[in-house]
């Protein structure tokens, strides 16, 4: 194992690092040094405006799309060609259909989940909406047009059920997953309205449900019960997926249908509820989570006011609790679904932003945690860039 | 007519005031929205619904349907309501 504080990391100059914060209240690149030790903070940027998601376009390696809503007017995207340092707002941002006159239309009110197109795809990227929407632009997020049937299709809108049935800041479409091996093979999940899987490039989607449970006396069958958190593919090996569920932590090898909750050998006094989930770029075996409290009332803070992220190093099988760095009591903040990444490098560093405000690194893998930013908004996402040194 | 934007939406405006065009405010949005790409959608949805904490105010009185005709010369005052911390 590499030394904690980087210094024998081969690659470490190779590219530099960002992370791309996204909060209730705008948005900050933070350029890590050639360490990763110390960063620079660059924001904020949109102060004021919720920005849910934040993301580079990693073919390019200095275009920004971040997905914007001022807290009192409607969604909009923002690109900026320069890593920051001009914004452009899109032409025609993610928006339903017209509905049928009489008829009362779905209107989007945020972007929430931006996810790049694949390699050879240049300037296609995809949203998922709240309420839950799927879309898509072949212009590098200047106009965007609904994509695939699923946001009319009358058997997807009554899985997607009303606002009322979603998450307490409005149901969602999430975790849109490109196979890289396959153009016609994609996956999204919807909180509510569970995991969905396309083999004919988004034209049509069928549910992926098997082996999750859904919250008791509720009929595990029907999608609409079913509230995946986020999902993850594995890089090096696609036909592995995990998820972080309402109702657990689960595994899927494909070509199997089923999920397995992995999460049952999380120990029994954490749980394994909670909202995201980070693997490893280059190992499989590896993907880490941020257990929250999920008793009761749903308190949706660190189990005991003691934060940890959970690894683990066998596909699940087993998990170590990595905590050391990170406040050993009274700390009742959690992570949100977006707000965990993993930078890429060697040895790799895991990040989270938490719902107060505060931005942590877990050196090595999550071995030793640092706090780089205190009193930010509270943080929705974070994520990794890998870009040439300026 | 005068057109009253509201400080969220001066990015796009640089003015708190504006002329325009416009017998009805879907015209007056219109005009806004070709010369200020974007603003429109900021305050109504796709639905052609004013959002939540838009309001329309002509000459004092409030306006709530985009194809209201508005009698005469006057001030059309466009409101952000603000919530929450």
């Amino acid at each position: 194992m590499a030394k904690a504080n980087g210094t024998q990391d081969a690659n470490r100059d190779s590219r530099q690092v960002l992370l791309l914060v996204a909060t209730r209240k705008g948005a900050w690149l933070y350029h890590g040094d050639r360490e990763r030790r110390q960063w620079r903070a660059d924001g904020p940027h949109f102060l004021g405006q919720t920005i849910h998601h934040l993301v580079l376009d990693p073919r390019d390696g200095r275009s920004l799309l971040a997905a914007a809503r001022t807290g009192h007017l409607g969604p909009t995207i923002f690109r900026s060609p320069d890593l920051g340092r001009s914004w452009k707002e899109a032409e025609r941002p993610p928006a339903f259909a017209p509905a049928p006159p009489g008829q009362n239309g779905r209107a989007v009110d945020h972007s929430f989940w931006l996810a790049p197109g694949r390699a050879e795809e240049k300037n296609v990227w995809y949203a998922g909406t709240s309420p839950q929407g799927l879309f898509r632009s072949e212009d590098g997020g200047v106009t965007w047009s609904p994509f695939s049937c699923i946001n009319e299709d009358p058997k997807y809108r009554k899985w997607m059920g009303t606002v009322q049935d979603g998450t307490p800041d409005g149901p969602k479409l999430h975790s849109i997953i490109l196979d890289p091996r396959d153009r016609k093979h994609l996956y999204i999940a919807m909180s509510g309205g569970g995991v969905h899987e396309s083999l004919d490039g988004g034209e049509t989607f069928a549910p992926l449900l098997d082996g999750l449970d859904a919250v008791e006396g509720f009929d595990r069958s029907d999608p609409t019960f079913h509230d995946p958190h986020c999902v993850r593919l594995c890089p090096s090996n696609p036909d592995r997926l995990y998820q972080q569920n309402h109702c657990g932590i689960y595994r899927l090898d494909r070509p199997d249908n089923r999920w397995r909750r992995i999460g049952r050998n999380m120990p029994a006094a954490v749980g394994d509820i909670g909202f995201p989930l980070v693997v490893h770029p280059r190992d499989a075996d590896k993907a880490w989570v941020f257990p929250m409290d999920g008793t009761s009332v749903w308190p949706r803070t660190s189990p005991d006011g003691k934060p940890a992220v959970y690894g683990t190093r066998d596909a699940g099988e087993s998990w170590q609790r990595l905590d050391a760095g990170l406040p050993p009591s009274q700390a009742w903040w959690t992570v949100k679904r977006q707000a965990m990444a993993a930078d890429g490098q060697e040895p790799l560093h895991l990040y989270f932003g938490t719902t107060s405000g505060e931005l942590w690194q877990g050196y090595d893998e999550g071995e030793r945690w640092t706090c780089i930013a205190r009193h930010l908004p509270e943080i929705y996402s974070v994520e990794t860039a890998r870009v040439p040194w300026p | 007519m005068r057109v009253l934007i509201p400080s969220a939406l001066r990015s796009y405006t640089d003015a708190a005031w504006t002329e325009t065009g416009g017998d009805t405010p879907a015209e007056v949005l219109a005009e806004l929205e070709t010369r200020y790409p974007g603003i429109r959608f900021r305050m109504v949805d796709e639905q052609n619904r004013i959002r939540p904490h838009i309001r329309l105010f002509f000459n004092g009185t409030q306006v709530r349907d985009l194809s209201q005709r508005l009698e005469g010369a006057g001030e059309l005052l466009i409101v952000q309501a603000l919530r929450g911390g």
